[in-house]
């Protein structure tokens, strides 16, 4: 019975697998008319043949190597920044409910604003070099990373810390065996979210004002009017993305145990 | 003198225990424990039972040492209670209160590792207080993945292999099933009447109470005292068939008739509480 329903289930995720490729395709087959067909313009709609020969010549070159250096660099020093403030942060605040009273409301009202609006600012004070993505992106991925780290530690069962304090845990025990396994699936889900902010106002920034990454690449593919090679690297950072969010969902079930 | 003679074997004296929640005048206050005094001797079982609010758990968790009385004190084994201590007590709560993110086995011998036990004990412990409760086979399980019952014996087992003189129980089967509950008695009778260890037993059931205790201590509805202290004169571990006899009829019918005023009390003041004269249960 059990084995039937799993089977099952499988053919509904099979099919639902299907139905993506083939809208994907449809998009793509689109695309191809429009570009051939019917009389799109060509410096707005490259032919996809074209963007593929594209994609495959910068793949063979390795000349994105540079790009995606400044691109995921950035992202790296802006997620370890938020992540460190954000969880210690969290975990502080989480600590008195005065303090959560406090914080809680007002980093969720500052998480609803598009910081992206304050990016001319960061630029003023960290220049066009990737400092002031970093700024950008650490400043935007900590609100949902502190948000559920107050919230994971914040919601722990009390009788789980009542038992560890009546078998004699200590402070730093209680901390690592009870508190942080118990908050760690919201703070899990708090650092993807985060992740993907990053990622996003990182490569958006490096549209609007930089010196290198991908999202400057882009740009200024664009004002070239290289329209084929643009989209061949559109097409490359939503397949970094795509891997890039795939695994930090992978770690991020991995630590489940709810 | 012979006063003298009883507290000298008592593993726990309870003197004078009063405990409110909340300041007087609030709408929360509640006056849960008035002046309670209650000694129990070593290696016996002690049932607590009494209409709900009447400050039994609320007793337990003073005895404990993991809330401090508003008045009076506690005495374990002849040191005056301040805090929790883990060498000499162990709790069983209404809920397992099991980590679900570690499996059974581990689950005991983090309750070890945080009661400061050698990592060299461990394993051999916790396997042989799981296959006293006869949950073995389920080591590798994680909580979610037993039934109430069994996680309570799991429970019962990271408590029992902390070693502890004395086990204080707060409802465990409470949330159990009648059938459930009844083998858990009958199997704890068991355990218990070879372990040696002094045990305080909060429950709701009278049957529970007559089938498992030495000694119920029966409470009067809130703010609870000791009302009467019952001797259970029959030995451990008992037969399902002392649940027949005229002996338990008996002294289950002396526990309701007993409760059966207190707990018209205690209903009575959940109805002004409803009509918001008194505070939360």
């Amino acid at each position: 019975m059990a084995e039937k329903t799993t089977s099952l289930r499988h053919r509904d995720a099979l099919a639902s697998r299907l139905v993506q490729a083939g809208f994907l395709a449809a998009v793509v087959l689109l695309w191809y008319l429009a570009a051939t067909r019917w009389g799109v313009n060509r410096l707005l709609l490259p032919n996809p043949v074209a963007v593929f020969d594209d994609l495959v010549d910068i793949l063979r070159t390795g000349e994105y190597i540079d790009d995606l250096k400044v691109t995921l660099g950035e992202l790296a020093a802006a997620f370890s920044i938020s992540v460190t403030g954000g969880v210690t942060l969290g975990y502080l605040i989480s600590r008195s409910p005065y303090a959560i009273r406090v914080f809680e409301p007002l980093f969720a009202a500052i998480y609803s604003i598009p910081i992206i609006l304050f990016l001319p600012l960061f630029v003023l004070f960290f220049g066009l070099g990737p400092a002031s993505k970093i700024a950008l992106g650490a400043a935007i991925s900590f609100f949902p990373i502190a948000i559920n780290t107050i919230a994971g530690f914040g919601t722990v069962d009390r009788l789980l810390v009542t038992a560890a304090r009546s078998m004699g845990a200590s402070d730093y025990r209680l901390f690592r065996h009870v508190l942080l396994p118990a908050a760690l699936p919201v703070i899990l889900a708090g650092l993807r979210m985060g992740f993907t902010i990053a990622l996003l106002s990182i490569i958006g920034s490096e549209t609007l004002a930089s010196l290198a990454g991908l999202g400057h690449r882009i740009v200024h593919l664009a004002e070239a009017m290289e329209m084929a090679r643009m989209f061949a690297y559109i097409v490359f950072v939503i397949a970094i993305a795509a891997i890039l969010n795939a695994v930090v969902s992978a770690l991020e079930a991995r630590g489940r145990w709810n | 003198m012979g006063d003298g003679m009883a507290t000298a074997a008592a593993a726990i004296r309870v003197r004078g225990v009063s405990h409110r929640f909340g300041e007087e005048g609030e709408q929360r206050f509640v006056r849960a424990l008035a002046d309670t005094s209650l000694d129990v001797a070593r290696g016996e079982l002690m049932c607590l039972i009494g209409p709900s609010g009447c400050g039994k758990s609320t007793l337990l968790n003073v005895i404990g040492g993991l809330m401090a009385p508003s008045s009076g004190g506690v005495e374990v084994l002849g040191k005056a209670v301040a805090g929790p201590l883990p060498h000499d007590i162990a709790f069983v709560f209404q809920e397992s209160a099991l980590f679900p993110w570690n499996t059974v086995i581990e689950n005991i011998e983090l309750g070890m590792t945080f009661q400061g036990v050698a990592k060299a004990a461990r394993a051999e412990r916790a396997g042989r207080a799981l296959e006293a409760v006869g949950l073995g086979e389920f080591a590798q399980h994680y909580p979610a993945q037993l039934s109430g019952g069994m996680r309570q014996r799991a429970a019962l087992a990271r408590a029992l292999s902390l070693e502890t003189p004395i086990l204080l129980m707060d409802e465990p089967f409470g949330a159990l099933d009648e059938q459930t509950r009844m083998i858990l008695g009958e199997d704890l009778s068991v355990l218990l009447a070879r372990s040696g260890r002094t045990i305080v037993f909060v429950t709701h059931s009278l049957g529970e109470a007559v089938f498992l205790a030495d000694r119920v201590a029966v409470f009067s509805a809130r703010p609870g005292t000791v009302k009467q202290v019952i001797a259970v004169d029959e030995p451990h571990p008992r037969k399902p068939e002392f649940v027949t006899s005229t002996k338990f009829t008996a002294l289950r019918n002396q526990l309701y008739g007993l409760l059966h005023d207190e707990i018209r009390k205690a209903v009575l003041g959940l109805g002004e509480a409803a009509r918001g004269e008194a505070g939360p249960a």
